[in-house]
This record gives C-alpha cells, structure tokens and sequence, in this order.
C-alpha cells in the first residue's frame, strides 16, 4: 500500500513536470528535435543578451509586477483595517461581496470590462490609443487587491483589538499605535499577501491581453511566439527563470524549516 | 475610545473608491455593451444572435466539466497520500506541485505539442515498438489534458489544506465504532473534506470554461469555444465589441450560477475555504 501510494505520487509529480522538462531540453538543444542533441548546448542562452524584444518585454513584467505588488499591498492592507472597523455590518459584508468578484469572475470576462473602461475613460479624455503602461499596471492592482486583503483579513481578526485601545491608553496617537501595535501582529499576512501579488502580477497573461496595449509583457510576448513558433531562447529564458524561482523556494523553505527549529529549541529551554 | 476606529475606518476609502471604479463600473460598461447596438441604441439583438453560440457554450461546459472531474479524481488521492508523509516531506511536496504554477502556463502548455504531435515523443517511443503514429493532438482529449494539466494544481492545493487539519481522533473514533475502510471513508473523511473539494472544483471549472488559450494551442481551433469566440470577436475591432460583451455577459451569468448552486452543497458545512 505505501509503496502504491509513492508510487502514485511519483507519476502526478511526473505529469506535473514533464513539459517542463521538455522545455529544459529544448534550451539545451540546437536541433528542434528532443531526441537528438547536436551543437553547443549553451547557445540559446548566449543568444538571449541580444534578444532585446525579450529582455524588454522581461523588464515590464517585472516593473509592472513590483509595482503593482507593493501598491495593492498598501492599498490592500488598509482596506483590510478599514473594513474591520466599519460598524454596519451590511456596509462591511458589501465591500467584502464586491472584493470577491475578480477573484470569481473569469479572467477574460474581467480583461474586457477593464477593456472597455479604459477605452471610455481615454475617450472621455480624447486619447485615440488609451491602452499601455497606466492601464495593465491599473487592472494588475485590481486583480491583485482581493488576494491581498484576504491574506490580511483573517490576521486582524485574530489580533486582540484591546491591544489598540490600550495603546491609545497610554498615550500612543492614533498613528503610532497603528504601526507599534497593529502591524506588526498582522505582518505575515501582508508578506504572504504581497507574495501573492507579485506571482500573479508575474504569472497573468488574460487580463494583460486585453488591457496592455503596445506595453507588452513577456506572457504576451510569448503568446504572440506561440502563435507561429517558439524560438528557443524564450525556453532559455524560461528555464532560467524556472531555475531562479525554484533556488528562492527552496531556500525559503530551509530558511523556514531552520528558525521553525530555533523557536522549538527556545520553547524547550 | 471610538476615535481610532472613525480614523480606521476612512482607511478603506481609497480601496472602496478604487473597486467602484474598476470593478462595479467597468461591469456596468460591459452590460451596457451588450444590451446596446452599435450606435449605443437598446437592443436585445445581441443576447438574440446566440443561438449561434450555443455549440460553443456546450462544448466548453462540456470540457470543462469533464476536466474538472478528472481533476478531481486525480487530486484527491494525492492530497491524501501527501497527508501521510513527514511534516517536512509534506512541506517540501506542496513547493514541487505549486512550482510550476510559477512559470508561464502558455509556455508550459505549449509543450505539450512536442509530446502529442504525430512526431512528438509519445508516438516516437510508440513507433519504435512498433505501434502508430496514433492521433494525439488536436483532439477533444488534448484539450481536457491541458485543462487538467494547468489547473490541477488549484484542486491539490484545497484539498490538501482541509485535509491537513483533520482531527485524526475522528478517524480513530470511526475504527473504534466499527467502520470498515470504505464507510470511513464515505461517512467521515469525505463529509469532512468538502470545502476543500468545493472550493477546488471552483478554482478549476472557472478557468476551464473561460479558457481560450488551451483549446486554441491543442485543439485547433476546431471546437470553439466561449473564450475562444470572445477573443476573436474583440480581435476583429470595436463593431464588434456589442456582440463579445453580450457572449462575455451570459458566461459571466452562467459562472455565477455554477458559483451559487456549489456555495448551497458547502453551506452545510461550516465556512468553506476560498484559495
């Protein structure tokens, strides 16, 4: 039975990677096919230095994805607060029906209502070309938002909301007793939220489809590749990412697992 | 005493503002859209013109049903057998499934090409001992198989959470009493487990039947479906945009529907887990 059980666990994880290890073949490869392997296995990614249209494409990602992260974090984190504190419960449970529409709605079905007011809104304003840089970073911060505030939200709950009170007590100003004493209790959920952001700002391709203009992002890039043929070095460029976020995950989680083991220690003393 | 809580709660004045502009209006916009003709006159000419669609509604419930099923049949049993690892196992194992959810899902979909075309790496090794080409791609199948590739992950991951946290005294209990493996399974850990299953078949049916990168990449492009017609629609310009919003407005409907009749199945249960 156990070794039944690994063993299933084994092929899911098989199915889980085998295009990705495709993908790790064909970087290496000169040829196209899997099978044969022919040349220098590094020149795809030689060649990336001088892919300009990727390496661009790669910087917007990135730009949109740590500004669209640390804002939604911000702004997340206060809407958090800020409903917590509302005393009507309707007005609360309404903020909260709205804050789970992108999160339900399907991708494409929230890319073309962003679309379409992005196009009404440059109208009104008489730009002809209203999509690029401001709208994929707007509609990256709106579907970001969500995740944000429901990675903070059961943090505040758990914080004892006499802890505020009694700071105010002793003389903190309101502000003070907010970052001393709030924040600090409800920061893992702000990190796991802003992480959150991030991955999905990096990771989106439906939503920046349709609101992105000419600002084009490396899904989109690849997208548009996809539809005649993939040129290797974006498998180059991928593989190294790949290998990038699986080095930070896994130092993440020895990192975890070594302090995880500090705390234990210091509750046996 | 209540001072604080006036200035916490004009905190959230920036977020409500900004979800009323780009959530609440831009919905507005797309039912405008598509209850309108193109000169922006009320018609219902567009929710009329359908019928055309209707094939393409079909197939993508259609597909995305079966997926969500097979997702789940693969899923459950891995999120069991993960809960009977090491702590430090399972940590590690959650890492490797939600590891390739960070790289680009067009790029890993269209991977699937080199391992399904008729000189991909299946029919290769099936050719070698003698067998096929067997048609692969551009199937029905192909697409289910990138659905269930793509968003297995999100039905692993919810299943897995609640079934972390199960009391293992239930389970003893239920030997205790006499259960056999099978009524275990049926009357304890499965009632036990659904929110976790709700909330998976969510995360999975939604992209599954929005989807129209998938169907285009592995089906070729001969079954259509919504997502896939939505796209073109918007593509072909703004004449169009009347049509594609009214398609868009009734999957959004139909979405919602599948969303409430799953909440009524977990509302028996305490508080299902989104995420």
């Amino acid at each position: 039975m156990k070794i039944l059980s690994r063993l299933y666990v084994a092929l899911i994880i098989f199915f889980l990677y085998a295009p990705v290890l495709v993908m790790i073949a064909f970087s290496f490869n000169e040829s196209s096919s899997v099978w044969v392997f022919t040349g220098f296995p590094l020149k795809w990614y030689a060649g990336l230095i001088y892919d300009t249209t990727m390496l661009t494409a790669l910087l917007h990602t990135i730009i949109i994805a740590v500004l669209s992260a640390v804002i939604s974090t911000v702004l997340g984190t206060a809407a958090a607060v800020g409903i917590m504190a509302l005393r009507k419960k309707f007005t609360a449970k309404l903020v909260m029906s709205v804050t789970q529409i992108p999160m339900m709605n399907a991708d494409i079905v929230t890319g073309i209502s962003l679309m379409l007011l992005f196009i009404f809104l440059g109208r009104l304003i008489g730009l002809d070309e209203s999509l690029g840089f401001f709208t994929v970073l707007t509609a990256h911060i709106t579907f970001n938002l969500p995740y944000v505030i429901l990675s903070v939200m059961p943090k505040l709950k758990q914080t004892d909301p006499h802890l505020q009170e009694a700071a105010l007590d002793l003389g903190c100003t309101p502000f003070k007793a907010f970052f001393k004493v709030v924040l600090p209790s409800i920061s893992a959920g702000i990190v796991t939220g802003f992480i959150m952001a991030f991955t999905l700002s990096l990771d989106d391709f439906v939503i920046s489809y349709f609101t992105c203009g000419h600002y084009q992002t490396l899904p989109i890039i690849i997208y548009n590749m996809t539809k005649k043929s993939v040129t290797p070095d974006t498998y180059a460029l991928s593989t190294l990412i790949f290998i990038a976020i699986f080095t930070l995950l896994i130092l993440y989680n020895v990192l975890q697992t070594k302090s995880e083991q500090k705390i234990n220690r210091k509750a046996r003393v | 005493m209540k001072k604080h809580s006036f200035g916490n709660r004009l905190i959230a004045s920036p977020y409500i503002v900004w979800s009323v502009i780009f959530i609440i209006v831009p919905l507005i916009i797309m039912i405008y859209y598509a209850l309108t003709d193109t000169n922006g006159i009320f018609s219902i000419e567009n929710i009329a013109s359908l019928g055309k669609y209707k094939k393409a509604f079909g197939i993508s419930i259609l597909y995305a049903a079966v997926a969500t099923v097979i997702t789940l049949i693969l899923a459950y049993p891995m999120a069991y057998f993960m809960t009977k690892l090491k702590i430090s196992s399972q940590r590690m194992l959650m890492l490797i499934v939600m590891l390739p959810m960070w790289m680009n899902f067009l790029i890993r979909t269209y991977s699937w090409i080199s391992i399904l075309a008729n000189t991909g790496i299946i029919n290769t090794f099936l050719g070698k001992l003698g067998i096929g080409p067997i048609k692969l791609m551009y199937t029905p199948g192909a697409v289910i198989l990138g659905m269930v590739y793509d968003f297995i992950p999100y039905m692993i991951l919810p299943i897995y959470s609640v079934m972390s946290k199960l009391d293992k005294s239930l389970l003893e209990a239920s030997e205790d009493l006499g259960c056999n493996a099978f009524a275990k399974f049926k009357r304890v850990i499965l009632p036990l487990t659904r929110p976790g299953i709700i909330s998976g078949i969510t995360m999975v049916f939604v992209p599954s039947v929005s989807t129209f990168y998938i169907s285009q990449k592995l089906g070729g492009n001969k079954d259509m479906l919504v997502g896939d017609a939505i796209e073109y629609l918007f593509n072909l310009g703004p004449e169009y945009y009347n049509v594609a919003s009214s398609i868009s407005l009734v999957l959004m409907i139909l979405i919602l529907v599948c969303l409430f009749v799953m909440n009524r199945f977990s509302d028996e249960d305490e508080g299902g887990v989104i995420i």
